[in-house]
């Protein structure tokens, strides 16, 4: 569309106009990211005395608190309010899963390092960090649960009920094996490191009315949270947010308690108030990726053929369920990654800690669940002394058989046995991976290593009533668009894909449709933008709105210029009628003379879908995402540093929305998938507090970490078999998974060390302090004394 | 009270000496360009100009701006058509944007020392500009190309 935009594909005479969905556009709002004219909340106008709130956070991870002494924090320069559980006036609850186990603000019982305990309000930031930090809280400790081990030997309760997953008989699988071997691994957590920190701003209005602006991924949970928390209808509450500055899960129910607060003050204060985390802050008390250990048992064949396979996926879930529940089920869904288990049994630990209540975090548990899959095709490989990538080979999905899920369901849509190797002989994989062998005989101290994987994603939110949406449309006099939806902005462009579903039903171009902020007052009842869904649920509730629209401008059209509505078209030219053409904005002023309604609604639900969590049967997606990446990397045995050389990565988006958003969707989510697995690492000290509560001490990749070479290439000619919006597929989660790769790259090169005899059986994150005790494990494990 | 050039105009503040510059740009001038990340020096979201050297607003006082000439996003291009941004909207780096203005105001210094950048210059200056949508396979292509754009200028007269 825009002139110099490299991502341009050529109008192909289709009659698509030039950045219509299906063709490349940059994002709505790249103009103003690139002048720092885009509005985040901490950018907008403050109302006249917003006052600033900070919270006052537990230094104990278990305890009763046995008194909490706050006069000095009220005392404070600048402090105009300071506010506990008792100033509540409704429930002082925000479980977002109806658990009841999450207060607002501790009362008497603190459960993890970090937990709210007040709020202070002042006049401004700098006064009420200052002030909170004046409380003087007397605790009597408890034994604090920190881990899953710590869960498992205290006998910790689930924070929701296991799940159990069987097809066949895994055990009698098992037995019945020729070859079976078990192990173990870990799985780090991952903080969100949104650069936006959390964020809202109340403001009170009439008779109990309440706006909040708050980047949140769920306004509608936002709004029914701050109304239980007040005590109102939801009706007096509307939230609001045009985008954020990166959300990744973090802000699904996270944003939640900084929106309760600061209604909270301004409901108690009637003065707008903002609450705008600390980093610290923020990352000491928001939820973040499950960490797991997960034990494995695989029977399997001396060709590399899985018989049987037996999981626990044990998980530190923090303090509270909060979406522990579905992130626990869906790394269940996922434990078979793309690959067909013939026996095989699946259990979860979802354990209670003295922890952060983990949370939704891209891929939701899924990509957990990869790593274990590919964990057991590397040690089936290791055993046999096959190929990884064979093996994988091996294991995949059929189409006609070979293709039931453990969960029951048919896969109907696999390409993993085309798309894996066609990647295999873009990237030349076999000839690389023999140039590492050679290069690892060669050298001491570097070791590369290759790996390539894949991904199968389920696309569609587990808890089935979550796949609906709704949008609505309005058309002005003058032809210009406006469209909103119950979907988020975050950054993944979903904006900019909704604004294209209406400019190619319209014809319009960029111009004439606008998208405005995502509010509870225009389209209620949403479903969180997450699980990868916002464009498939949004686009089809978007297109349905501007076709109601289109269908009541056809009528009209054909009756006042006597023509047939199928001679009625909307073309980037202008609207057909007949044989003549004219504007858009001719034919919406000519009917609303005509009083012609050119607003609407749309409303979608995902078709087919239905899941029973208890009985463990249904259909719980609508469709798999597919995908796979090929990395190598070296590693320095001396200071056990990585570097990622080389990157290629096929993906299936389905017929693409817009091909240079969802390429930047697969390239960032790789690098934080890779990151995850790499340099990301959560350090909690005996006390339970968070000790990488900063960048300084916690480390996401940086412009260095990305790899020497990287090719991204979609999957050509591959239109969704199911009817999505323009047969396109969900982009945002299935990427990160290829991060995966990078972790089996790592492992390869670790394995030079015995001359590939063995699994290195490598724990994530593969920080340079775990690929030297891994190395150092395999010297004296492989080398006789 | 203390004085400054912002983007070309004087301006004069009154706010304690120790009060990070990032704020007294964002609350007290009302500039929201230059955004707020970690609070000590290590994201890159502040980053701003200062004698036009790349600075993390965040964690420079007030005080040690006095008479310093500072250029935030804002003032980079009246149109914003800097040949980095410029650079930044055809390559398409933003995802999120939250961390974009920081990693632009990094990239104009940057170029000013290196006006060709190799991979490993590229990477040495820009690492302590963060990026949570991992945008950097675009930050890196958008220099380069930056780079060629100005180079082109040049030549051409």
């Amino acid at each position: 569309m825009a002139d110099g935009n490299s991502f341009v594909t050529p109008v192909a005479g289709d009659g698509i106009v030039p950045g219509g969905a299906t063709r490349s556009l940059r994002h709505e709002s790249a103009a103003m990211h690139v002048q720092g004219s885009a509005n985040y909340i901490d950018d907008l106008p403050e109302p006249r005395g917003t006052l600033h709130l900070v919270p006052g956070l537990s230094t104990r991870a278990h305890a009763r608190i046995l008194s909490m002494d706050l006069s000095a924090v009220r005392q404070a320069e600048g402090v105009v309010g300071v506010y506990t559980a008792a100033d509540i006036p409704g429930d002082n609850q925000i479980s977002p899963v109806g658990k009841g186990d999450e207060p607002l603000l501790a009362s008497d019982l603190v459960s993890f390092y970090g937990q709210p305990l007040f709020v202070v309000a002042a006049t401004t930031r700098g006064a009420a960090r200052r002030a909170a930090r004046l409380a003087q809280v007397e605790y009597e400790d408890l034994p604090a649960i920190l881990d899953v081990a710590q869960a498992r030997a205290a006998g910790s309760p689930m924070v929701w009920r296991p799940m159990e997953m069987k097809r066949g008989d895994a055990l009698a699988g098992l037995a019945h094996a020729p070859r079976r071997l078990s192990g173990r691994i870990t799985v780090g957590g991952q903080e969100h490191f949104y650069l936006e920190g959390q964020i809202a701003l109340a403001t009170p209005g009439e008779e109990g009315e309440m706006t909040v602006i708050s980047s949140t991924q769920h306004p509608t949970e936002t709004q029914h949270m701050i109304a239980h928390v007040l005590d109102r209808p939801a009706n007096l509450i509307t939230t609001e947010v045009r985008r954020m500055g990166g959300g990744f899960g973090g802000k699904e129910t996270q944003a939640n308690a900084c929106a309760c607060l600061a209604a909270l003050v301004a409901d108690r204060t009637g003065r707008a108030a903002k609450m705008r985390l600390d980093r610290d802050d923020d990352m000491t008390m928001t939820g973040k990726r499950h960490d797991f250990v997960i034990d494995y048992d695989v029977g399997f064949t001396d060709e590399g053929r899985i018989l049987a396979v037996d999981m626990l996926l044990a998980a530190r879930c923090g303090w509270s369920a909060d979406l522990s529940g579905p992130v626990i089920d869906r790394a269940l869904f996922h434990a078979d990654n793309a690959y067909f288990y013939p026996d095989v049994r699946l259990r979860s630990e979802p354990l209670r800690t003295n922890t952060q209540s983990n949370t939704a975090y891209r891929g939701f548990g899924g990509p957990q669940g990869v790593v274990a899959a590919e964990r057991v095709i590397e040690e089936v490989a290791f055993a046999t002394g096959l190929d990884p990538l064979e093996v994988r080979l091996r294991n995949v999905y059929g189409t006609h058989d070979r293709n039931v899920t453990p969960y029951n369901m048919v896969v109907e849509d696999s390409i993993s046995a085309e798309l894996v190797p066609e990647l295999a002989r873009r990237c030349h994989y076999a000839a690389r991976r023999a140039a590492t062998r050679a290069f690892n005989a060669a050298s001491p101290y570097l070791r590369r290593g290759i790996a390539l994987t894949p991904v199968k994603f389920g696309i569609s939110f587990t808890a089935t009533h979550y796949n609906q949406a709704g949008a609505l449309v309005h058309v002005y006099t003058d032809g210009s668009v406006q469209v909103n939806h119950g979907g988020t902005e975050m950054g993944q462009g979903l904006h900019t894909k909704m604004v294209q579903v209406a400019m190619r039903e319209f014809g319009l171009g960029t111009d004439q449709v606008r998208i405005t902020a995502t509010t509870t007052g225009k389209v209620p009842n949403t479903s969180a933008t997450a699980a990868s869904s916002g464009a498939d649920l949004n686009g089809m509730a978007v297109l349905d709105a501007v076709r109601r629209i289109k269908r009541r401008l056809v009528e009209f059209a054909a009756a006042h210029w006597n023509v047939g509505e199928d001679e009625v078209r909307f073309a980037p030219d202008g609207v057909h009628v007949g044989s003549k053409v004219i504007a858009f904005s001719h034919l919406t002023r000519q009917a609303y003379f005509a009083r012609v309604s050119m607003s609407a609604n749309g409303f979608y639900k995902t078709p087919k879908i239905s899941w029973n969590g208890d009985t463990g049967q249904g259909r719980p997606f609508y469709y798999f995402a597919y995908g796979a990446a090929c990395s190598e990397v070296v590693i320095d045995l001396l200071t056990g540093e990585t570097r990622i050389e080389r990157v290629d990565i096929l993906h299936d988006a389905g017929q693409s929305l817009n091909p240079a958003l969802d390429i930047g969707q697969i390239e960032g989510g790789f690098v934080q998938g890779a990151g995850w697995l790499t340099c990301e690492e959560l350090v909690w000290d005996r006390n339970g507090r968070l000790r990488t509560h900063a960048p300084s001490t916690y480390k996401i990749p940086a412009c260095s970490d990305r790899p020497r070479i990287f090719n991204v290439e979609l999957l050509e000619n591959t239109p969704n078999r199911e009817h999505t919006i323009f047969r396109s597929k969900a982009v945002g989660e299935p990427p990160f998974v290829h991060g995966v790769s990078v972790f089996m790259a790592i492992s390869d090169a670790l394995a030079s060390l015995d001359n590939y005899r063995t699994c290195p059986g490598l724990d994530a994150p593969a920080t340079p302090e775990m690929i030297l005790r891994t190395a150092e494990r395999m010297r004296h494990g492989s080398v006789p004394a | 009270m203390t004085t400054f050039r912002l983007n070309g105009r004087d301006v004069t503040v009154d706010v304690p000496d120790d009060t990070p510059l990032l704020w007294v740009i964002r609350d007290e001038v009302g500039l929201t360009g230059t955004k707020f990340g970690c609070g000590i020096g290590m994201c890159g979201a502040c980053t701003i100009h200062i004698g036009g050297r790349a600075t993390r607003s965040c964690v420079t006082p007030v005080s040690a701006a006095e008479g310093a000439d500072i250029t935030t996003i804002e003032g980079v291009d009246p149109e914003g058509n800097h040949p980095v941004q410029q650079a930044w909207r055809d390559i398409q780096v933003p995802q999120c944007g939250y961390c974009q203005s920081g990693q632009i105001m990094q990239a104009i210094s940057l170029l000013k020392d290196y006006p060709s950048p190799t991979d490993e210059e590229i990477d040495a200056v820009m690492a302590g500009s963060l990026c949570r949508c991992m945008t950097y396979i675009r930050i890196r292509e958008a220099i380069k190309k930056a780079a060629a754009n100005a180079r082109g200028d040049s030549s051409n007269g």
